[in-house]
C-alpha cells in the first residue's frame, strides 16, 4: 500500500527527525561513555591509563563496530596500518620455529599483573589451532594447521606472513589480530621466530 | 576452632546419605608464594562421622584432598531426627565439630 | 594385512581419534563442571554471607537489615534480578556491590575506603566481606527472572554507556569486550565464550555470576569478571564500584533479561 504523499512527507520527516535525533544523541553518548571509561580506571603494574588513548584504528573500529564496516573506511585503516610495517633490515624473514612454538603457547605479557621484565607471548593459541598435537586451542580466529604446507615459501608469503604478524590490520580492517609489531609487543627476533612456526617446513604445524 | 561446615543427611527407604561441605585451605605444602618461599603444609588430616554417637565413618586424608573439599558418603541406617555429628582435625592440630539431624 | 595398509589403517584411527578427542575434550569438561555442582564451596560464602547480613557491625552496630536494594528496605528475596537500578537517595545508578558498600556507610557506619577495602578475597587470611554478602544476596534470586528496568534516564544512559564501553577498542592488543564476547560459538583455548550481545548469549553468562572459581579457590563477583577481563585485554585497572564497572553490568545485566537466575554457580 502506497502512502499518500503528504503521509509520506510526515513518515519520512518523522524519520530524519529521529534519526538526527539518534545521531545527536550517539555522540553524546561516546562522549560520556569516553569520559566515563578515564574515571573507571586506575594505572597498575605497567599499565597506565596512556592505554586507554585510541589511535585512529582503534577509534574508527569502535565506533562501527556492531555495524558492518563502509568500504571505504575499511580501505583507510589497511592503508594506514600497511605504511607502518617494518620489515627486517637483514633481509630475513623467517627464524627458529622452536621459540615460534613457546612464544605461540605462552600467554603473558603486558598485563599489569606481568612482569615488566618478564615473558612476553603472542598467545597464538588462545585464539587458533596451530600443531596437531596442541589440542587446547582457540577458535576466535582461522585454524593455522598446516599453514606452509598449503602455501608454500615463496618471498611473496613469507612477506606477507612477516607483515601479518607486524600489523594484522594491514590486511583485514577491524580485526580481532593485535598487531603485534607495531603495538611493540613482539621483537623483530620474536615475529621471525613465529613465521618459522608457521612456514619452515620442519615446524610441527607443517607436519 | 575451624570453620564451619554445612552438613545435610537425607533419609531414603533405609539407607542414610551425608553430604558435608568443610571449609579449609587444604595447603598441600607444594605451593610458593610470588616470593618464591614455599607455603607451608596445611590440611585436615583424620575426619570422623558418627551417627547417634556410633561411628559410621573414618578417613585419613592426605594434601591431594582439594581445598573446600566436599564428602559424600551413605550408610545403612538411621531415622528422622537422629544426630549425625561430623569432626575434622587437622596438620596444625586446629579441629572442628559440627551436627546436624536426619532430614 | 599389508604393512602400508596397516599403516593407513592405524593412521586413519589416530586421525580420528584426535578428531573424536577434539569433539569431547570440551564435553568431558562440561561433564566434570556438572559433577562438582553438588556440594559447591559458594554455599561457604553464602553462609558467612548471610551472617554478616544479620550482624550488628560497625560505628553505629548496625545490621544490615533495613538495607534497601530497590524493592523495599530489607527485601533480599528477588532483588539481585532487577539490578543494577537507580536510586534516588544516592541519585545514582548502582550495581549490588556499590550498593552494599551504601549501606554499609549509612547504616552501619564505616566509612566508604574501609567498605571497600577487601573486594577480593584471598584464602583463609584475606577474606571479603563484600564476596560473601554477595553470594547471600544473590542466592536469594535464585529461580527467579532477570527483570532489569530501564525507565529511570540514569537507567538508560548507563545501559547505552555501557554499551559503548563494550565495543572500545583499547590498550596493547586493540582488545574490546566484543573482540571475544561478539560472535556465537567461539572459544578462547578450550574457554567457550558467551556472545553477550545476544540475548541468549547474555542471559547463559550473567545468571551463573557470582561463582565459586574452583581454579583460584575463591567466590568471584561480577565486578571481579570485569576487572579481570579487562586486565587480560592488557588495560589498567577497573575501579570497584566505578561508573564504568556500573554501566558495563547495567549493559549486560539488561541484555539477560528473561533468563532465570542461577547462581551462585561453581566455575573453573
Amino acid at each position: 500500500m502506497n502512502p499518500a504523499p503528504w503521509l509520506r512527507a510526515l513518515i519520512l520527516g518523522g524519520a530524519i527527525a529521529a534519526g538526527c535525533a539518534t545521531t545527536a544523541g550517539d555522540k553524546e553518548i561516546a562522549d560520556q561513555a569516553s569520559t566515563v571509561l578515564k574515571a573507571s580506571f586506575k594505572p597498575a603494574g605497567q599499565a597506565g591509563l596512556d592505554r586507554l588513548d585510541q589511535d585512529d584504528t582503534q577509534r574508527a573500529c569502535s565506533a562501527a563496530a556492531g555495524k558492518p564496516l563502509p568500504h571505504d573506511v575499511a580501505a583507510q585503516i589497511e592503508q594506514a596500518n600497511l605504511a607502518t610495517i617494518r620489515y627486517p633490515a637483514d633481509g630475513k624473514l623467517i627464524g627458529d620455529w622452536r621459540n615460534g612454538e613457546k612464544i605461540a603457547q605462552e600467554g603473558r605479557g603486558k598485563q599489569f599483573s606481568d612482569d615488566p621484565n618478564g615473558p612476553v607471548g603472542a598467545n597464538c593459541y588462545a585464539c587458533h589451532q596451530l600443531s596437531k598435537g596442541e589440542l587446547s586451542f582457540g577458535t576466535i580466529g582461522p585454524s593455522l594447521y598446516q599453514y606452509g604446507k598449503l602455501r608454500g615459501n615463496s618471498a611473496e608469503v613469507q612477506r606477507y606472513t612477516y607483515g601479518k604478524i607486524f600489523n594484522s590490520e594491514a590486511f583485514a580492517a577491524c580485526t580481532n589480530m593485535p598487531r603485534f609489531g607495531y603495538k611493540g609487543i613482539l621483537t623483530e627476533q620474536q615475529i621471525k621466530d613465529v613465521a618459522a612456526l608457521l612456514l619452515d617446513p620442519a615446524s610441527p604445524i607443517n607436519q | 576452632m575451624g570453620e564451619p561446615m554445612k552438613i545435610r543427611a537425607t533419609l531414603t527407604g533405609d539407607t542414610t546419605e551425608v553430604k558435608v561441605l568443610m571449609n579449609h585451605e587444604m595447603e598441600t605444602g607444594q605451593r610458593k608464594d610470588a616470593q618464591g618461599q614455599t607455603i607451608p603444609a596445611w590440611f585436615i588430616q583424620t575426619i570422623g562421622v558418627t551417627w547417634n554417637g556410633k561411628s559410621v565413618l573414618s578417613a585419613q586424608w592426605g594434601p591431594a584432598v582439594a581445598k573446600n573439599p566436599f564428602l559424600s558418603f551413605r550408610f545403612k541406617g538411621g531415622a528422622k531426627g537422629d544426630k549425625i555429628i561430623v569432626r575434622w582435625v587437622d596438620s596444625r592440630g586446629d579441629q572442628r565439630t559440627d551436627e546436624a539431624v536426619i532430614a | 594385512m599389508k604393512p602400508s595398509t596397516l599403516l593407513a589403517a592405524l593412521a586413519g584411527i589416530v586421525v580420528a581419534s584426535l578428531v573424536w578427542a577434539q569433539a569431547s575434550t570440551t564435553d568431558e569438561i562440561a561433564k566434570y563442571r556438572a559433577a562438582l555442582q553438588d556440594g559447591n564451596p559458594a554455599e561457604l560464602w553464602e553462609a558467612r554471607g548471610e551472617d554478616l547480613w544479620k550482624q550488628k557491625r560497625g560505628p553505629k552496630q548496625a545490621s544490615l537489615e533495613r538495607c534497601d536494594l530497590g524493592r523495599g528496605a530489607g527485601v533480599v528475596k528477588g532483588a539481585y534480578a532487577e539490578l543494577p537500578r537507580y536510586f534516588a537517595g544516592a541519585d545514582r545508578v548502582m550495581d549490588l556491590e556499590t550498593r552494599l558498600v551504601w549501606c554499609m556507610v549509612q547504616l552501619q557506619g564505616f566509612n566508604e575506603a574501609e567498605a571497600k577495602k577487601t573486594p577480593f578475597g584471598s584464602g583463609s587470611d584475606r577474606k571479603s566481606d563484600l564476596e560473601a554478602l554477595t553470594a547471600y544476596v544473590t542466592s536469594e534470586s535464585r529461580g527467579v527472572k532477570m527483570n532489569v528496568a530501564l525507565t529511570h534516564p540514569k537507567e538508560l544512559e548507563a545501559y547505552r554507556v555501557g554499551e559503548k564501553l563494550f565495543y572500545y577498542r583499547g590498550g596493547t592488543h586493540d582488545f574490546a569486550c566484543a573482540t571475544c564476547h561478539g560472535e556465537d560459538g567461539k572459544r578462547i583455548r578450550l574457554q567457550d565464550l558467551p556472545n553477550l550481545m545476544t540475548a541468549e548469549g547474555a542471559q547463559k553468562a550473567y545468571t551463573s555470576w557470582p561463582a565459586y572459581r574452583v581454579s583460584q579457590g575463591e567466590l568471584r563477583t561480577f565486578e571481579w569478571r570485569l576487572y579481570d577481563c579487562f586486565r587480560q585485554q592488557r588495560f589498567p585497572e577497573l575501579i570497584f564500584g566505578s561508573d564504568g564497572a556500573i554501566a558495563l553490568t547495567m549493559y549486560l545485566a539488561r541484555n539477560a533479561n528473561g533468563g532465570v537466575y542461577d547462581a551462585p554457580a561453581i566455575k573453573r
